[in-house]
C-alpha cells in the first residue's frame, strides 16, 4: 500500500482522464494516469463519477435475454478459486508502477552526472521510464515532439512550468523546452512518459539518446 | 444494519456479497446486471456467444472483487460499470489497462452513514438530473461515458468538430454537478 497525498497541486486533464477510460491512451500514458489516480484522491473521484454516470445509464438502458443455463454456469463457477490478487504498491512506488517493474525493486542504469534511469517499457506509441536525479541536478534541457507526462513519485522538480512533488504530473506538450531541476534534500523519483523521443539541446545528450533510448 | 437499510436493494446485495459470500443475493445482481450489460455489449457489436462470454466475465470479477466495493464511494450500478468497462476495454487492447492500486479495506471502520446516504442520495438523483440535460449534452455524455467512444470518434461519427464534442461533454458534466450540488441537504 502506498500514501495517498493530499496536497497534489498538477492533476490530469479531462482529455486524458477520458482517453484513459476508453482505452485509448497508449500504454506508457496509461500508466502515468493510474499511478496518479493511486495516489490522487481527487482524480479518483472524478474517475469514479465517470462510472457512476455509466451506471446510472446502465439503469434505463435497453435488456438482452441471456440464454438458458447461463445462470446456472456462473452460480457453479463462484466455486472456482480467486484469481491472483492485484499488484500491490510497495515504498514510493504505487501498484501501478510496481507492476510494470514485476514487483521487483528498480535497476537502475546510470546516465551520468549522477542521474539513473530504468526503461519500463518502449514500443512505437511510446516509451516509459523511472527516473532518478539527485538533489540540485537538472535533466538536460530538451523540447518534445510529443506529449510528456511526468509523475512525480519522491522528493521534487521545478522547470518553467512550475514546482512538482510527489503526486503532482507535469503535462508537456510539444511546444514546450524545459530543463527540470530536482529540489534540494532527498532525490528526485519519478516516472515519466513519452510518445516520442525527446529533443536535447546539449551536444552530449543527443549523441547518448539513441544508445540510452533518453 | 441500519445504514444498509437506506440503501437501494442492488447495493444491499453487493454488500451481502461482500461481507457473506450471499449467493442468493449474487443470483439477484446477475439477473438485474447480466441482460443489461449484454445489451450494451451487443450494441458495441459484439456477437451474442461471445457478449455473453464477457458478462460472465464480468460477474465473476463481481464476486472475487466484492471485498474492494466502498458504498461510501460508489453505488452498486457504478462500481459494476467500472468493472464492465475495464473488461470492455481489455477486450480490444493488446495490454492490459494499467489500473490504479486498490483502496485499502477498512472492515473494522463503522460505514459512516451520513456519507454513505449522501452518495445514495447522489445516485439516486443522477438518473434525473441526466434526463434534465439538454439533449445534445446527454447524447454526448452518453456516448463518452456509456459507449466509452473516445472524443475524436464521437467527432467523426456525428460529423461535428472535436471542439464541439468536448464542450458539450464539459458542459453536460457541469450541469451535473449544479443540479447534484443543488439536491445536496
Ligand atoms: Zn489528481
Ligand atoms: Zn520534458
Amino acid at each position: 500500500m502506498t500514501n495517498r497525498q493530499t496536497d497534489i497541486q498538477h492533476h490530469i486533464s479531462d482529455d486524458l482522464l477520458d482517453a484513459y477510460r476508453t482505452g485509448t491512451l497508449p500504454h506508457a500514458f496509461s500508466v502515468v494516469v493510474a499511478a496518479h489516480i493511486s495516489l490522487c484522491d481527487e482524480c479518483r473521484a472524478r474517475h469514479e463519477a465517470r462510472d457512476m454516470i455509466g451506471g446510472a445509464l446502465l439503469a434505463g438502458a435497453g435488456t438482452a435475454a441471456i440464454s438458458s443455463g447461463a445462470r446456472d454456469r456462473i452460480m457453479a463457477a463462484l466455486e472456482a478459486p480467486p484469481p491472483p490478487p492485484a499488484p500491490r504498491g510497495s515504498g514510493v512506488f504505487p501498484a501501478p508502477v510496481m507492476a510494470e517493474l514485476g514487483g521487483r525493486p528498480p535497476r537502475w542504469r546510470m546516465l551520468g552526472g549522477g542521474i539513473r534511469q530504468q526503461i519500463l517499457s518502449a514500443d512505437r506509441e511510446g516509451s516509459l521510464r523511472l527516473l532518478y536525479i539527485p538533489p540540485g541536478k537538472a535533466v538536460p534541457e530538451h523540447g518534445h515532439r510529443g506529449l510528456e507526462l511526468t509523475l512525480v513519485l519522491q522528493g521534487s522538480f521545478a522547470d518553467s512550468e512550475g514546482a512538482f512533488r510527489r503526486g503532482d504530473v507535469e503535462t508537456a506538450h510539444d511546444d514546450i523546452d524545459h530543463q527540470p531541476v530536482a529540489g534540494p534534500g532527498e532525490p528526485c523519483i519519478c516516472l515519466a512518459a513519452t510518445d516520442a523521443p525527446l529533443r536535447f539541446h546539449a551536444m552530449l545528450p543527443s549523441l547518448l539518446q539513441p544508445i540510452f533510448r533518453i | 444494519p441500519s445504514v444498509t437499510k437506506e440503501l437501494s436493494d442492488l447495493s444491499r446485495d453487493l454488500i451481502a456479497v461482500r461481507d457473506l459470500r450471499d449467493r442468493e443475493a449474487f443470483g439477484r445482481l446477475f439477473d438485474y446486471f447480466a441482460p443489461r450489460l449484454k445489451a450494451q455489449l451487443l450494441r458495441s457489436g459484439l456477437r451474442d456467444g461471445s457478449a455473453e462470454d464477457v458478462v460472465q466475465d464480468v460477474m465473476l470479477a463481481v464476486w472475487h472483487k466484492a471485498a474492494q466495493f466502498d458504498p461510501h464511494r460508489a453505488d452498486a450500478a457504478g462500481w459494476i460499470y467500472g468493472i464492465a468497462r475495464n473488461r470492455r476495454i481489455d477486450l480490444a487492447r493488446r495490454k492490459p489497462l494499467s489500473q490504479p492500486e486498490e483502496m485499502p479495506e477498512l472492515p473494522s471502520v463503522e460505514p459512516d452513514a451520513g456519507q454513505v446516504l449522501a452518495l445514495q442520495q447522489e445516485a439516486e438523483h443522477l438518473a434525473a438530473a441526466l434526463a434534465r440535460l439538454t439533449p445534445e449534452q446527454a447524447e454526448a455524455l452518453r456516448a463518452a461515458y456509456f459507449d466509452e467512444i473516445p472524443h475524436s470518434r464521437i467527432s467523426e461519427m456525428t460529423g461535428l468538430p472535436l471542439g464541439t464534442i468536448k464542450s458539450r461533454i464539459r458542459l453536460g458534466l457541469d450541469r451535473l454537478r449544479h443540479e447534484l450540488r443543488s439536491i445536496a441537504p
